[in-house]
């Protein structure tokens, strides 16, 4: 059976290392490289490079990172940030990363999603989507909503149907990223994964708010994920890959424990 | 793949070019895409046949992953005939449970069920890391090396003479599978034991 996956999350501003707490204050700590490296030899799963200014910006994305990243780590590896176009996602499939992101630039433009999918494959073709906790609706039954733009502006989409679009275009996985949850540290936003994770049939990824090894957990025993994206837990080295990895497994749950 | 192989020392180059393959001291042929383009692609470059030909010649292979399956006989995407360097077919996956997603996609488990010289450091409960919605279906049993579980057992690493191909990309299975691509840099395509005209063809 497979593992479930610990996927760590690189925030990358100006090529250095960041971790966005709510999306506003950023923190420089430490260069991107050595740190992937590093997140690699400590057996994580996955590893996600994300451009967190680049489609505020529209700033070029990162190759020459995406290259230098790709040389040192032998695991899946996607970027995301700032990808518009099909000619963006090829040129990170050719520097090495196994899956690019899309997020602002899909909600714009959705047809985005499958024209990327139709290049380089579904399976390479992640939709990210950032969701906030809204009053339910007409236009937002779940009461999750799509916002953009690196989390400043609403869209009036329902996040859950966003998902099943994203599937039918042709995404390969979904990555669920709760503004709500992230950066707070008290736990992923589970209700909202659950709740995609059961109405669609690619993997999800649950994101946003991991900051205990039991949240982790929560992660997949309720909120049905297939991955679980972590960042601050990591990166200020309270838990290491092994301590949350040992952790989960001395829980019942499967992971991917010899590396 | 290059990086990879960097990493382990080992120099390669990137290349269609039919003349380069036969004159290699070893092939890696790592498949991207669908067995009808990658089928097509080669037969227009000669590269079908270059790679016959290395075959025959002793030159150590490895396939990965689109490459497992195209040195079958055939395959169920597209109903596309390939290189039948080995007996088999390439079958889609069929799985009674809907839990399970496809592509299957991620770290799994492969069983070594016959030894085989890349695989020898691979232990129990050692994962690699798949993305694929077919496998191969070797038709002689000596020439599966490994299987894997999804639904049912599959055949996650199969081998014939001087040809190792696996479901499963070494390349981005970390540490284990940078071992099983050391292994191939020094494999010398012999599989000890094995009867010379046992399997396949």
């Amino acid at each position: 059976m497979l593992s479930k996956r610990l996927i760590v999350c690189l925030d990358v501003r100006d090529g250095k290392l960041a971790k966005s707490i709510k999306f506003v204050d950023t923190r420089d700590i430490g260069n991107p490289v050595e740190k992937a490296r590093q997140y690699y030899e400590d057996g994580i799963d996955e590893l996600v490079l994300y451009d967190i200014t680049a489609s505020r910006e529209k700033r070029d994305i990162m190759i020459e990172l995406v290259e230098k990243v790709a040389s040192q780590i032998f695991i899946p590896f996607s970027v995301g940030g700032g990808i518009r176009s099909v000619d963006d996602a090829t040129k990170l499939r050719m520097a090495g990363a196994e899956k690019v992101n899309v997020n602002t630039a899909a909600v714009e433009r959705k047809e985005l999603i499958s024209d990327i999918a139709r290049a380089i494959g579904s399976q390479s073709t992640i939709l990210s989507m950032d969701v906030k906790r809204v009053e339910k609706s007409r236009e937002i039954p779940s009461g999750y909503e799509i916002v953009i733009n690196d989390g400043t502006t609403p869209t009036g989409i329902d996040a859950l149907e966003w998902a099943k679009s994203g599937e039918n275009l042709g995404a390969g996985e979904l990555v669920v990223n709760s503004i709500d949850a992230d950066g707070t540290k008290e736990g992923y936003e589970l209700n909202l994964t659950r709740m995609i994770a059961d109405s669609v049939g690619i993997p999800v990824i649950a994101s946003g708010g991991a900051g205990e090894p039991e949240h982790l957990y929560e992660a997949f025993s309720q909120g049905h994920a297939d991955g679980a994206l972590v960042a601050s837990i990591v990166h200020y080295d309270e838990y290491n890959c092994r301590q949350l990895k040992e952790y989960l497994s001395s829980r019942g749950i499967k992971v991917r424990m010899n590396y | 793949m290059q990086f990879a192989c960097s990493e382990i020392g080992v120099h390669s180059v990137a290349t269609g070019d039919a003349a380069k393959i036969v004159s290699a001291e070893r092939i890696i042929f790592p498949g991207v895409g669908a067995a009808p383009s990658a089928m097509e692609y080669m037969r227009k470059n000669g590269l079908d046949a270059a790679l016959r030909q290395a075959f025959q010649n002793g030159i150590p292979i490895l396939g990965i992953c689109l490459g497992a399956q195209i040195i079958l006989d055939s395959s169920e995407e597209g109903d596309e005939v390939c290189l039948g360097l080995v007996t088999g077919k390439t079958l889609r996956f069929r799985l009674q449970d809907r839990q399970l997603k496809i592509p299957h996609m991620g770290w799994n488990e492969v069983k070594v069920v016959r030894s085989h010289p890349l695989l020898e450091s691979i232990r129990e409960g050692d994962e690699f890391y798949f993305v694929h919605s077919f496998y191969p279906q070797p038709a002689e049993e000596s020439n599966i090396y490994a299987v894997t579980n999804y639904g049912d057992d599959f055949c996650s690493a199969l081998g014939y003479r001087n040809l190792f191909a696996t479901q499963f990309h070494p390349e981005k299975s970390g540490r284990l599978g940078l071992q099983l691509l050391e292994r191939f840099a020094s494999w010398d395509g012999v599989i000890p034991g094995k009867l010379k005209h046992s399997g396949g063809r």
